[in-house]
């Protein structure tokens, strides 16, 4: 009994030490997958060795679950001390309310515009040339990812391109293997059309229907091969029943399944499935018929506080995560690839060195958070999942009411 | 009336008193919150709620959305198995209980016991007893059926019945210990009359208990009513909407459309026509039920 005594006084007095000169900073994201987790441990990690702390608030789900959560404990006056959001649109209104804080002073004083590449990442935190969020990695969605295991046994070669993956699809179903595993969120199918869109269509078709909103470019004949492509998705896609992304990747890593269409946070399960990429898997940027990703990611905004000591803390949790080693250390658990230009890699694997690759050539093009609004976005998504699983709906019913939707898109 | 008769205003004024309260409650809360989603459901309101008026923009959209009248025709399908199967099975459960059989507690314990379970475990169970492979299907399979087909959760053209049978589930058990109080109520004389008169037991249950029951019954149809309109959980829980967009319902939509597109007058105009759904149902029936007694008292 005294002995428990002791140490509930002990216990009290570090934690009256610690809160002395450390400031408890709640941060929120949905970064719950294995990958993910140890990567967010990084910046947990860099950001308690400043003498703060760093309060974790993981929000399971997907990024649909979670922003719900986080925009309305911001509009509902309890706000956290950062969170994360997509770059682009999806803080957009919150900023112009007013509600998150200005980052200009910050970012001109640790020389953000020279550092961050590309700058498109740093222009889509800017709202009237003020500066409100921290991007913290560049994602790409373009990407399929093929276990060569599952080819073998199939008998037939690793696909070099999304038209030979879709020859070996018959192989594999023959090997009683899923040829293309997708979870059954519609984001995930939506994101499997998008990269489709880019892949086959090219960035200047991609650019005018999702960036111009150009309702004939969206009905004209270059989308309906993507269409058709996305008809021959849903058939090889027809026997995958998992919901989670991660489980769809799993799949993959088991080689119970051909491949994913995935962005390269995937990656970073493949990494704590300890595969090796070039051996155990393989990895097509733009599904291999284009040499070109987008970049999108992910970035922290900073809700207006009206504590000073937090307000301070948060400034050194913006540098923390811009610190070069840091960024390394986060960017490689989570299979993306840092924001700064001037940091070492050689420690990337083969899949990430050649989204590198493409990112140095400059061949890339604005993900589509950064050109459409979420609403738009979810009903794409909509449109999508019903197409993949109603298979009485043709290729043009579903092409005529996606320029439907492009066409009122704002 | 009040006006005509001020005396009655003031008769019972303790209790009219601590009314007050729950009165403020209703007007403020329910009414003027209805209010003040149907005039914001005229805007264009994105994230944060806004004053400028589109007309009828946001209702035209969602007439024309598949996915909005996919989820009116689950919600039908829903809301008419639930109310014809679970006052038949509750009702019938009821009057098995009821025949003065052994075990009556354990027997009822068990059949209430999924209504202590929230709408999330229903689903969540239900998903897995679904499941093609490791659910009914797989057991069924592994016994040696080797062609054994139930997936209910992964068919669209059926996926709303799967989600029905976990609800019906859940609240049968409610609804039969309902009828089994309202049975209970029934006097023994009226039994004893009806055999004396040698009329059969099911004709009995029909024709006499069953009108008799009236207050019973409309007290199961309003809880079971109510648990229609505003089912989300459980579909949320079960296939979130899928697959595809073949298990949405209205109140999903509502919420996916509120807070994940950040459209709020999409949101609003759709929880509008749930509003206006409730009213159809809600004001001819309030009519029969009160505007009767009204004039009879």
């Amino acid at each position: 009994m005294k002995s428990i005594k002791v140490f509930l006084t002990a216990t009290t007095f570090m934690a009256g030490a610690a809160s002395a000169n450390a400031v408890d900073l709640e941060v929120t994201h949905w970064w719950t997958s294995g990958g993910e987790a140890a990567a967010v441990a990084e910046f947990a990690k860099a950001f308690d060795a400043t003498g703060n702390k760093w309060v974790d608030g993981a929000i399971a789900g997907s990024g649909n679950t979670a922003r719900p959560i986080m925009i309305s404990r911001i509009t509902g006056g309890d706000p956290m001390g950062a969170t994360q959001f997509n770059h682009g649109r999806q803080a957009e209104e919150l900023v112009e309310a007013g509600l998150m804080r200005d980052l200009t002073d910050l970012a001109e004083q640790e020389k953000w515009r020279d550092v961050i590449k590309p700058a498109s990442l740093l222009d889509s935190c800017t709202l009237d040339g003020k500066i409100y969020c921290v991007p913290v990695n560049i994602h790409s969605w373009e990407w399929l990812w093929l276990s060569n295991k599952a080819f073998e046994d199939a008998g037939v070669p690793v696909p070099k391109n999304w038209d030979e993956f879709v020859a070996a699809a018959p192989a594999l179903e023959k090997a009683g293997k899923v040829p293309l595993a997708i979870g059954q969120q519609p984001w995930q199918i939506g994101g499997a059309f998008r990269v489709l869109l880019v892949s086959l269509a090219g960035p200047e078709t991609y650019q005018k229907v999702y960036g111009d909103k150009d309702e004939e470019a969206a009905a004209g004949p270059e989308v309906a091969k993507v269409f058709k492509a996305a008809d021959d998705a849903r058939k090889m896609a027809a026997k995958s029943t998992v919901q989670d992304w991660n489980q769809a990747t799993n799949l993959v890593i088991t080689d119970q399944a051909g491949g994913q269409i995935m962005g390269d946070w995937a990656q970073g399960e493949f990494q704590i499935a300890e595969e090796v990429a070039g051996k155990d898997y393989s990895c097509l940027p733009a599904l291999g018929m284009n040499d070109l990703i987008s970049t999108g990611g992910d970035a922290f905004y900073f809700p207006l506080l009206d504590d000073e000591e937090q307000a301070k803390a948060q400034e050194e949790l913006a540098k923390v995560m811009l610190d070069p080693k840091v960024q390394v250390a986060f960017n490689l658990k989570k299979g993306s690839v840092p924001v700064r230009g001037d940091v070492d890699l050689n420690a990337a694997n083969d899949c990430m060195k050649k989204g590198l690759a493409i990112l140095a050539e400059g061949t890339i093009v604005p993900s589509q958070e950064q050109l459409m609004s979420q609403d738009t976005i979810n009903q794409i998504n909509d449109l999508m999942a019903e197409f993949f699983s109603t298979p009485s709906m043709t290729p043009d019913d579903a092409q005529k009411r996606f320029a439907d939707i492009i066409g009122g898109a704002t | 009336m009040p006006q005509q008769r001020p005396n009655r205003l003031f008769r019972n004024l303790h209790a009219k008193i601590a009314a007050i309260p729950m009165i403020l409650t209703a007007v403020v809360v329910f009414a003027g919150g209805s209010i003040w989603t149907v005039i914001y459901s005229f805007t264009s309101s994105g994230l944060l709620p806004r004053l400028n008026f589109v007309g009828l923009a946001q209702y035209e959209r969602l007439w024309w959305t598949p996915r909005w009248l996919v989820s009116i025709e689950n919600l039908f399908i829903y809301g008419l198995g639930m109310l014809v199967f679970s006052l038949v099975i509750g009702f019938l459960l009821a009057a098995l209980l009821d025949q003065k059989i052994r075990f009556e507690n354990t027997f009822r314990t068990i059949f209430l016991y999924p209504f202590a379970l929230s709408f999330i475990v229903t689903g969540l169970v239900w998903q897995w007893i679904l499941n093609p492979d490791f659910g009914v299907q797989g057991i069924v399979r592994g016994l040696g059926w080797e062609s054994f087909s139930f997936n209910p959760l992964y068919n669209p053209d059926i996926v709303i019945y799967g989600i029905l049978i976990a609800a019906l589930w859940q609240s049968t058990g409610l609804v039969m210990c309902l009828m089994l109080a309202g049975l209970r109520g029934i006097d023994e004389e009226i039994w004893k009359a009806a055999r004396v008169d040698g009329i059969p037991a099911w004709k009995t249950y029909l024709f006499i208990v069953i009108p008799m029951m009236r207050p019973v019954f409309i007290t199961a149809l309003v809880i079971i009513a109510t648990g229609i309109v505003k089912v989300y959980d459980l579909v949320v829980a079960q296939t979130s909407g899928g697959p595809g967009i073949s298990s949405e319902v209205p109140a999903k939509y509502v919420y996916d459309m509120m807070f994940s597109s950040q459209n709020l007058g999409q949101g609003f105009a759709a929880s509008t026509m749930m509003l206006v759904s409730v009213l159809i149902v809600i004001i001819p029936w309030a009519y029969l039920e009160f505007g009767g007694r009204m004039r009879r008292g």
